[in-house]
């Protein structure tokens, strides 16, 4: 079960150990349904202990980011070691349109550069 | 080692079988070729230089160099066995690579050799002629192995040095320079194969990661060519860099190339393009910029 832990605006989730499919969807779940319930304007997945990115797990990072976009948070992933992004771009999975960072500081950051404009946005939806 | 060196013995004696008698002819004109060792190596020089061989030495040396390759030759014909000979041709081509010396050039040297004693041979024996044909039966073999061993060191020679320098070009032509903070520039010159690429690749997402680097200008200025295969390893380089957080800049992308790229369709909409490094340059530090001011802003709340 990996840990899911609220920092003002931001949801972060640090994965510990490699995940199976099972764990990666409930982990998804999991945090679409925070992001509502703790009014998120981002998630931070941190990656930095997972050794292998198989196509299921691209395939459910991107939904992640996709669902949590529509509910009005910015998902970053961030930790992606340099062997897994060789083999993840040789085997053709490069996350497209979803945000990559290198490490957590730098997902807070970006988090914190992106944060004006959804919020601006999203203020008229009363959210 | 004991098992090569026994290996090595058994491969000297497959290739010439030396009976007893052979050994004794062998003796024999080694004895006379010793004998008229000044003569024969004049001769031999001589022809060297009719010949223009070794053209990039002067006369002196080449006199020098005849006299220890005579030796070396005879020692080699006398005891039968050619790892001196092979250990010597190899020094020899250390020594003479660096000076432009062609391959032709010391085969041709050799076979001259071999040459100017058959023919001393020849002059002394051509009175008996079952004499002769003994002699030779134990010198052409001998001869001709010699021949292939200082060919084969040669080339050995020059292979080695032509692989040290495709590893020193490999390591030189691909630095990742930090040129200021968050930002580096991956200058590549030369061709890239997939293996470069690779290694390119694997060097550059290191130093993303100790560099803590946002915006990397990749300037390929340098790169002669690009197909399609090297041109996809340039998006891969910049989809894995994005995986890390660093934006890729690529400059330089020569008018020809462009259009290449362009005629062969590669999906080039990954890659962000700016004119020469300069410009890469200025529009990294402007993306910094826009990244550092809003991220100072927010880390007091």
């Amino acid at each position: 079960m990996v840990p899911i832990l609220k920092h003002s605006q931001y949801l972060i989730a640090t994965v510990q150990a490699a995940l199976s499919d099972s764990d990666l969807l409930e982990l998804r779940d999991r945090l679409v349904a925070q992001v509502g319930q703790y009014r998120a304007r981002g998630v931070i997945l941190d990656v930095t202990a997972l050794d292998v990115m198989d196509s299921f797990a691209v395939r459910t990072l991107r939904t992640l980011a996709q669902v949590t976009r529509l509910r009005g948070a910015e998902t970053v992933i961030v930790g992606i070691a340099p062997e897994v992004a060789m083999s993840m771009v040789e085997l053709g999975m490069t996350l497209d349109g979803v945000s990559t960072a290198l490490d957590l500081e730098e997902g807070l950051a970006m988090l914190g550069q992106s944060l004006p404009s959804p919020l601006a946005g999203s203020r008229s939806r009363g959210k | 080692m004991e098992h090569r060196t026994d290996q090595l013995a058994a491969v000297d004696a497959k290739m010439v079988p030396l009976d007893a008698g052979n050994t004794s002819r062998l003796r024999e004109l080694v004895a006379h070729l010793r004998e008229n060792r000044t003569q024969l190596r004049d001769q031999w020089a001589r022809r060297i230089i009719d010949e223009q061989l070794l053209t990039a030495m002067t006369k002196a040396e080449l006199f020098a160099e005849a006299t220890s390759v005579y030796d070396n030759y005879l020692d080699a014909l006398e005891t039968g066995t050619l790892q001196a000979l092979h250990a010597y041709a190899r020094n020899l081509s250390e020594r003479i690579i660096p000076r432009g010396v062609e391959t032709h050039e010391v085969v041709g040297i050799v076979l001259l050799l071999r040459d100017v004693l058959a023919r001393s041979l020849f002059a002394k024996y051509h009175g008996d002629s079952t004499v002769l044909d003994r002699i030779l039966d134990a010198y052409e073999p001998a001869a001709n192995r010699i021949a292939i061993t200082v060919a084969v060191g040669f080339v050995q020679e020059r292979e080695r040095v032509i692989r040290a320098q495709q590893d020193a070009i490999r390591e030189l032509s691909t630095p990742v320079l930090p040129v200021r903070e968050r930002l580096l520039i991956l200058p590549i010159i030369g061709l890239i194969d997939p293996l470069r690429a690779r290694q390119l690749t694997e060097q550059l997402l290191r130093a993303i990661r100790v560099n803590r680097a946002k915006v990397v200008v990749i300037d390929i200025t340098g790169v002669p060519g690009m197909d399609a295969t090297v041109a996809n390893h340039l998006v891969r380089t910049v989809e894995a860099s994005r995986l890390l957080g660093a934006l890729v800049i690529v400059t330089g992308l020569a008018p020809e190339i462009a259009q290449t790229l362009v005629t062969i369709g590669v999906d080039l909409s990954k890659m962000n393009t700016v004119g020469d490094l300069r410009e890469g340059i200025e529009e990294a530090e402007r993306l910094l910029a826009q990244q550092v001011v809003p991220m100072l802003n927010q880390q007091p709340s």
